[in-house]
């Protein structure tokens, strides 16, 4: 039988890490979404070398482990390069999850901003207005919409991928499971614990993500 | 005063139409009939680079642009000269009507929001949607859509309202709506160049019909003549196949 006594015990103990795995995602998902957006619009306005850069980073963060990733950018790198000796566990993961998780959504940003209908590109320039104009004002408003399901996945994705994190020595969620479970042998209270924790987490977001799609989708009524 | 010298457009090996010439004055009413397929749309996206052109030059109020020379400049200043009417409206879809009409004014004319949504309203009260500034895109009837896409253009205060066929996609019931707005922007004169098969509207409105055929112009006349009494075979076979079904009279 299940130690309900010992969960219960636990759960504040591991709530206690609750705030570093969601400020590693959040922390992540920002630049990674500033990233994507950059990379994004490089792709769809194909410019020049910067486009061919693009294409390499979203192959070669697509194409290779987010472990392998993160153990090439703690573990590989500061034999490299040596001022990278002092990067931290929490440093590494954010760089990490920050990069993998841009060329992910660098796609489908791409793909927002190239379905969104000619008419309202040929509108844009005919009353005047430059590139950049055009992309701030009314392709990539209309990109988020269309994009923000997918980007709430990948968010969703982050935090659980935040676990990684406890392989570079980090004591976040995950980590913090894994040396109570250690200390205890209850390893499937602990585990069922955490897992009842990240999945109630991705819960609140999704509820948060219906919200969202709902503000966005306000000018679509009919 | 507007004028096209010489323009060419070609795509892809194939030539549009060559060498067309046409001017028109300040606060005059043009309106370009013809085949489907013989580049009306195309002209007139020539004319604020919509499409560009390969060859001729372009003239719009002050403004006089070599086509094949044009630079970014050229081109933005040519677009702030004309306005746009799309035939499937094109209207800003994450914008209210009034935003739809207040963009430009904001972005590209760098006017204050206020005072350019005082503007826009009062376009809204023009168009006969003063009720609906707050209404997105999807909400409005075809109708009301053009309509708001006809104010975006008219706060433009371009030189020349290009039109191009701004009926063709609407259901029968929205067409009168829309054609008396351009009605009533003739009355007061505002310039503009007309693409449409509405036969009646050209009639009525147009100072010159210009026909179009094949890749070139054909004729240009006054609506009177070239209604009643075209001078080249193909005007007058197309009006009769045009005109005949609508019980109008033929030439």
């Amino acid at each position: 039988m299940l130690n309900l006594e010992y969960m219960w015990g636990l759960l504040p103990v591991l709530l206690r890490y609750l705030p570093l795995t969601l400020q590693m995602a959040t922390i992540a998902m920002f630049f990674a979404l500033i990233l994507a957006c950059l990379l994004a619009v490089v792709r769809v306005s194909k410019v020049p070398f910067l486009n061919g850069f693009s294409l390499l980073f979203i192959s070669f963060f697509r194409g290779t482990p987010l472990l392998v990733q993160l153990f090439l950018f703690y573990y590989g790198l500061p034999q490299l390069i040596s001022a990278l000796i002092s990067i931290t566990g929490v440093t590494a993961a954010v760089l990490g999850l920050t990069l993998h998780f841009s060329a992910y959504m660098a796609e489908s940003i791409r793909a927002a901003i190239v379905g969104i209908d000619r008419s309202q590109t040929e509108a844009a320039l005919s009353i005047g207005m430059t590139q950049s104009q055009l992309m701030r004002r009314i392709i990539l408003p209309q990109a988020t919409r269309v994009a923000t399901p997918t980007l709430m996945n990948y968010f969703i994705d982050m935090i659980k991928a935040t676990s990684l994190a406890f392989t570079l020595g980090v004591t976040e969620l995950m980590g913090a499971t894994q040396k109570e479970a250690a200390g205890s042998f209850l390893y499937l209270e602990a585990f069922l614990l955490v897992a009842l924790i990240y999945w109630a987490i991705v819960e609140v977001l999704s509820w948060g993500q219906r919200r969202l799609e709902i503000y966005l989708n306000k000018a679509y009524q009919r | 005063m507007i004028s096209l010298q010489g323009i060419t457009k070609r795509f892809s090996g194939h030539t549009v139409f060559k060498d067309i010439d046409l001017s028109l004055a300040q606060g005059e009413i043009i309106v370009i009939i013809g085949p489907s397929g013989t580049g009306k749309s195309t002209l007139l996206r020539c004319i604020n680079f919509l499409e560009r052109p390969d060859a001729g030059r372009l003239q719009v109020g002050d403004l006089s642009v070599d086509t094949q020379r044009a630079s970014r400049a050229d081109i933005l200043a040519l677009r702030r000269r004309t306005a746009f009417v799309f035939q499937n409206y094109g209207l800003f879809a994450n914008k209210t009507a009034l935003e739809n009409i207040s963009e430009g004014m904001i972005v590209v004319d760098k006017l204050p929001k206020a005072k350019a949504h005082v503007r826009a309203r009062e376009i809204l009260e023009r168009i006969g949607l003063a009720d609906k500034a707050d209404a997105y895109p999807a909400s409005l009837s075809g109708g009301q859509q053009q309509r708001v896409g006809i104010g975006r253009a008219m706060a433009a205060n371009a030189d020349v309202i290009l039109f191009d066929e701004p009926t063709s996609s609407l259901d029968p019931q929205w067409v009168e709506e829309v054609l008396s707005l351009m009605k009533q922007l003739a009355v007061e004169r505002q310039t503009m160049i007309v693409v449409t098969h509405e036969m009646q509207f050209a009639r009525e409105v147009a100072d010159r019909v210009v026909f179009m055929d094949e890749g070139g112009i054909v004729e240009e006349a006054p609506p009177e003549e070239l209604f009643t009494a075209p001078k080249d075979e193909r005007t007058r076979h197309f009006l009769r196949k045009i005109l005949a079904p609508t019980g109008q009279a033929v030439p």
